[in-house]
């Protein structure tokens, strides 16, 4: 009888029982309300519900109340607060060290759109395995609610003056795809059970997944019109696909049903099942089928959510750089340091 | 205000230059050629070919910033005491660019030898009647030994590259350098596949030599002779030393963005790694990532040794400048990494491609808030090679930023060195638990202090064990790195950074002393000032001056530093800045009046220091002591015979 307070994991050959616990963290600080908090709870679901194994687990952030989210889950994995919007860069050094470990890196949308949209960019081109969740909620909470570049064009300022946004914002998801991530996807903080399926697949995918959730900040971005608030996101999100996540089960074979549109396998050996809810033409593994819906969206002015692209065949930057299957963290000297005779020898051609 | 950064000057009186006397074995040429003209086998030739006949050698390229086509200068040094430093004023000229042919020649001291191309419109003999001049028929020389073939589309490419070795061969004759030395020399600079190249280029070579038997006058009143003896050298730039210092410090990810000069730096670093750290089935002990910018490049480290690896980057001026935000980081999060500064002429681009030792102060206290680093100052390429090494163990041993700075006149010049020796020590680790040490103590704080010298244990990520979690921030944190914003959490906080960095200090490369207790003089220095501030000490000790030397070789500032000031009566602090930036160090932490008896001598005009630099203002200050007022500066004389400034370059 599994014990509810208890999960079991399983991880490269062997099992251990883990606290629930392990998988919460710290209560929030943030506002009541906001997206953010949902985010986390789903990301808490989702990490329950795999039962990843947390110690091999770091949860990495830039700078905002977004970035603060990584105290609130996983308390048994290392957390590393880093730099407004150098989270990509601290998040690739890491995986460098230890390609053995799951990378869930937590960003807003002034950490990753302005001040990061280098690294940003740089962390997608080179497909590093890392889930990056973008909690966009159009403004910088932190510093009280100056615009993002992912703000609304026309939107204005929420304090006296309310200055007007004069530029239009960047689709970040665009922005992913046209630099190279393999996974890309779209959600609401709202939407629950996307959420979950969206946030298993982009833990079992092994590159660069993108998840950029609306996720409406309640002090300085959640008014009638804005489109990170929760009452528009509700009324004019517009699910793609019905969203299924299979994990790797090896006793049961995955069932093939006849006129299901998309199924694709992850790393992993889960399953990601995807029925078209709309778009029917929609292929996830085109970019450019991806980024004419999401052209498209714009113009509608509706907001699709769900897996937007998907590729599993491209290596990841670890693979690239092939190194030893040890963690290069772990090294012994034997391997960091050649013999005195690779000196000698060396000597001898200078 | 520390008086240390008023940019006063004040020239003493100008000490005209003597001619030379003829001399053996103490030889300076300086070539000046165009940049991408190939030059540089023709002068690495001549340099092993000194090497060989057992003559202690130095080469610098003085280059500017340019791909191809703007002046460029090579000095050569040959010295029996062996004083391998920059030297002012060359005994011979190799006129090959004729843009500069003016004012190389009228910067030439009374009594030089120079050696111009035949075909200048310009006849040099005309500007001056004081030194000697050489046309010699460069062209029909080469062609000679290197025939035009029409078949060849890269003959003319080929010529021009060839003909640089007609001066070898010149000057092989007039300073009786031994053709099989040069022969040697040449065939080291076309290994392998290049050999039959190396056949056309000793052509070239002899050419010049036999045209220099038979054309010159029969004195030869500057030459070599070999040194009996057997010694075993190396050759090897700062930069290729230092990257050999990553391949044996056990680096496992090294981060970088392209930047003068210290581009070679990784670049050679990849080369060794790629050769000697990837096993039978081609998998890789290391990484190397050219990361989008410096900021990247040192996000990329921070993270990799947070997560354990051994990690470094390299960069110069401008490049340290964009890290600052992380190294701040680093220091309040106690995370390992090492940057090398490779340092070149700033502020901004400045002047990339000359040397400095601007950023010495800058890299102490990068960051924001209270920070102060660890620095390592190599002196000589072998430090170059052991002090990265060093610097990896120390930012393992006290979890915090560690800088190497090195230089442009390190790391870009060739210098002669015994062959480096291999590590005596094992990597150091640090303070890292395993689950078997949590197990054994059955407890972790990541910020406790828990043996009183401020260096905290840490876990790695991937640690199974339910204690070895914690989360790095930058914001304020307890001893558990919760964050707090108490003040009494924050003062102990750096309270212990501040202990850390005592415990750090005795533990770095001390400095090195050089007692003379003849002497009421002191001299401080460091990095590659080293090789004029030895030469200017004999020169000095000539002149009745006696001197002892402290090489500074880390900061912060060991004991011995201080005590050296106390025992002499005036110390001149020597370095390659303006703003004598390792003297104001000294200002903030000498107590009473000991400060006062420091004098900065500081050279910073982009050209590595010579000897002479250092000693002229010493001795205008010692033989009329009651000059007032300072900084020495150096006279105007010396800044008139500088280089001539090139154009502007394009970068
Ligand atoms: C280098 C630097 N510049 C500015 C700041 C101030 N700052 C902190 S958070 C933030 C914006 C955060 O916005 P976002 O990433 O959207 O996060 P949110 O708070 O909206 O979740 C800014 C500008 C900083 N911490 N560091
Ligand atoms: S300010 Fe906005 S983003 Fe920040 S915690 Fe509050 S609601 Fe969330
Ligand atoms: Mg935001």
């Amino acid at each position: 009888m599994p014990n509810p307070a208890t999960i079991t994991v399983h991880d490269n050959g062997h099992s251990f029982n883990l606290p629930t616990l392990a998988f919460q963290g710290l209560p929030s600080t943030l506002c009541k309300g906001c997206g953010h908090n949902s985010i986390t709870s789903h990301l808490i679901e989702a990490c329950k519900s795999l039962a990843v194994n947390p110690y091999k687990t770091i949860k990495m952030s830039g700078i905002g109340c977004s970035s603060k989210t990584p105290a609130y889950f996983l308390s048994a994995s290392h957390g590393f607060n880093a730099l407004h919007g150098r989270m990509p860069s601290v998040a690739t050094g890491a995986m460098l060290a230890n390609h053995k470990l799951l990378c869930i890196g937590i960003s807003g949308d002034g950490d990753t759109a302005n001040i990061g949209m280098g690294q940003f960019m740089h962390i997608c081109r080179r497909n590093v395995p890392i889930v990056y969740i973008i909690e966009n909620n159009g403004c910088y909470g932190l510093t009280k609610g100056q615009f993002s570049a992912t703000a609304d064009l026309h939107a204005h300022l929420r304090r006296p003056g309310g200055e007007e946004n004069q530029v239009p914002p960047f689709d970040l998801c665009e922005q992913a795809i046209t630099a190279g991530a393999s996974f890309v996807a779209r959600s609401f903080a709202g939407d629950k059970k996307q959420m979950i399926a969206l946030l298993k697949a982009a833990i079992a995918h092994r590159g660069t997944a993108v998840l950029d959730v609306i996720s409406p900040c309640v002090t300085f971005n959640d008014f009638e019109g804005s489109t990170k608030s929760w009452d528009w996101a509700r009324a004019h999100e517009s699910p793609l696909h019905e969203l299924g996540f299979v994990p790797r089960l090896p006793e049961i074979e995955v069932e093939q049903t006849p006129g299901e549109p998309v199924r694709v396998q992850l790393h992993d050996g889960a399953w990601i099942t995807l029925k078209a809810l709309r778009h029917e033409e929609h292929n996830v593994s085109s970019r450019a089928s991806a980024l004419a819906l999401l052209e498209e969206s714009h113009e509608n002015g509706e907001f699709v959510t769900g897996l937007l692209y998907l590729n599993t065949t491209t290596p990841n930057f670890t693979e690239r750089l092939t190194l030893v299957d040890t963690p290069l963290a772990l090294l012994s000297e034997d391997m960091l340091r050649p013999k005195p005779e690779v000196l000698e020898k060396i000597m001898q051609t200078l | 205000m520390s008086p240390a950064l008023t940019p006063v000057q004040e020239s003493p009186a100008e000490i005209q230059p003597a001619g030379f006397t003829p001399s053996v074995n103490d030889l300076a040429i300086k070539v000046g050629t165009v940049n991408g003209s190939g030059s540089q086998s023709a002068n690495l030739a001549i340099l092993r070919a000194l090497y060989s006949m057992g003559i202690p050698c130095s080469g610098k390229n003085v280059f500017p910033s340019n791909i191809e086509g703007l002046p460029t200068w090579f000095h050569l040094r040959a010295s029996a005491q062996g004083y391998v430093g920059h030297v002012l004023d060359p005994r011979i000229l190799i006129c090959m660019n004729e843009a500069t042919a003016r004012d190389d020649v009228l910067a030439l001291r009374p009594g030089a030898l120079c050696v111009y191309r035949d075909d200048f419109d310009l006849d040099p003999r005309t500007l001056r009647g004081d030194i000697q001049f050489f046309p010699v028929p460069f062209l029909k020389l080469v062609q000679e030994a290197y025939p035009p073939d029409k078949t060849d589309k890269l003959y003319r490419d080929r010529l021009r590259k060839v003909v640089n070795m007609v001066y070898v061969g010149v000057l092989a004759s007039m300073c009786q350098i031994e053709m099989e030395a040069i022969e040697w020399g040449i065939r080291r600079e076309f290994p392998g596949r290049k050999a039959r190249a190396g056949e056309v280029n000793i052509n070239a070579a002899a050419a010049g030599f036999r045209w220099a038997e038979a054309s010159l006058p029969p004195e030869r009143p500057y030459t070599v002779a070999r040194i009996p003896g057997s010694w075993n050298k190396i050759l090897i730039e700062g930069n290729k030393a230092a990257a050999l210092g990553v391949l044996f410090g056990g680096a496992s990810v090294l981060t970088w963005y392209p930047i003068t000069p210290s581009s070679s730096l990784a670049e050679y670093a990849e080369d060794f790694l790629k050769h000697h750290r990837v096993d039978a089935n081609g998998k890789c002990s290391f990484a190397i990532v050219q990361a989008e910018d410096e900021l990247a490049a040192i996000g990329m480290a921070v993270g990799a040794g947070w997560a354990g690896a051994r990690a470094l980057t390299a960069t110069s001026g401008p490049g340290t400048s964009l890290m600052a935000e992380f190294v701040g980081l680093a220091y309040f999060a106690e995370i390992p990494v090492v940057i090398i500064d490779v340092q070149r002429m700033g502020p901004s681009t400045g002047l990339p491609t000359r040397t400095s030792q601007g950023d010495v102060l800058k890299l102490h206290m990068l960051g924001h808030g209270d920070c102060r680093h660890l620095v390592l100052l190599p002196g000589s390429v072998e430090e170059c090679y052991s002090f990265t090494i060093e610097s990896l163990d120390l930012a393992q041993r006290f979890q915090t930023p560690v800088f190497m700075a090195s230089d442009l006149d390190l790391g870009m010049n060739l210098w002669l060195t015994d062959p480096f020796r291999y590590p005596d020590r094992p990597l150091a680790r640090g303070k890292v638990l395993t689950k078997e040490d949590l197990d054994r103590l059955g407890r972790f704080e990541r910020y406790r202090d828990a043996d009183g010298d401020g260096v905290c244990e840490r876990t790695l990520p991937g640690t199974e064990h339910p204690l070895a979690a914690y989360f790095t921030r930058g914001t304020g944190h307890n001893e558990k790195s919760g964050y707090s914003e108490r003040p009494d959490d924050w003062k102990r906080n750096l309270d212990r950074l501040a202990r850390k960095l005592q415990t750090a200090r005795p533990q770095l490369p001390a400095p090195v002393v050089d007692d003379n207790p003849h002497a009421r003089v002191g001299l401080i220095a460091y990095g590659g000032t080293h090789y004029a501030l030895v030469e200017a000490r004999d020169l000095l000790a000539a002149e009745g001056i006696e001197t002892s030397y402290c090489r500074v070789r880390a900061l912060p500032l060991a004991d011995a530093v201080f005590q050296f000031i106390e025992r002499h009566e005036r110390v001149y602090v020597v370095e390659q800045n303006r703003d004598a930036q390792l003297q104001t160090l000294l200002h903030a932490e000498l107590c009473g009046t000991l400060a006062n008896r420091l004098i900065p001598v500081n050279h910073y005009n982009g050209t590595p220091i010579a000897a002479e630099n250092i000693v002229r203002p010493i001795l205008a200050r010692e033989q009329s002591p009651c000059t007032s007022g300072w900084p020495v500066a150096e006279s105007a004389h010396e800044i008139d015979r500088a280089h001539p400034s090139c154009e502007p370059s394009t970068e």
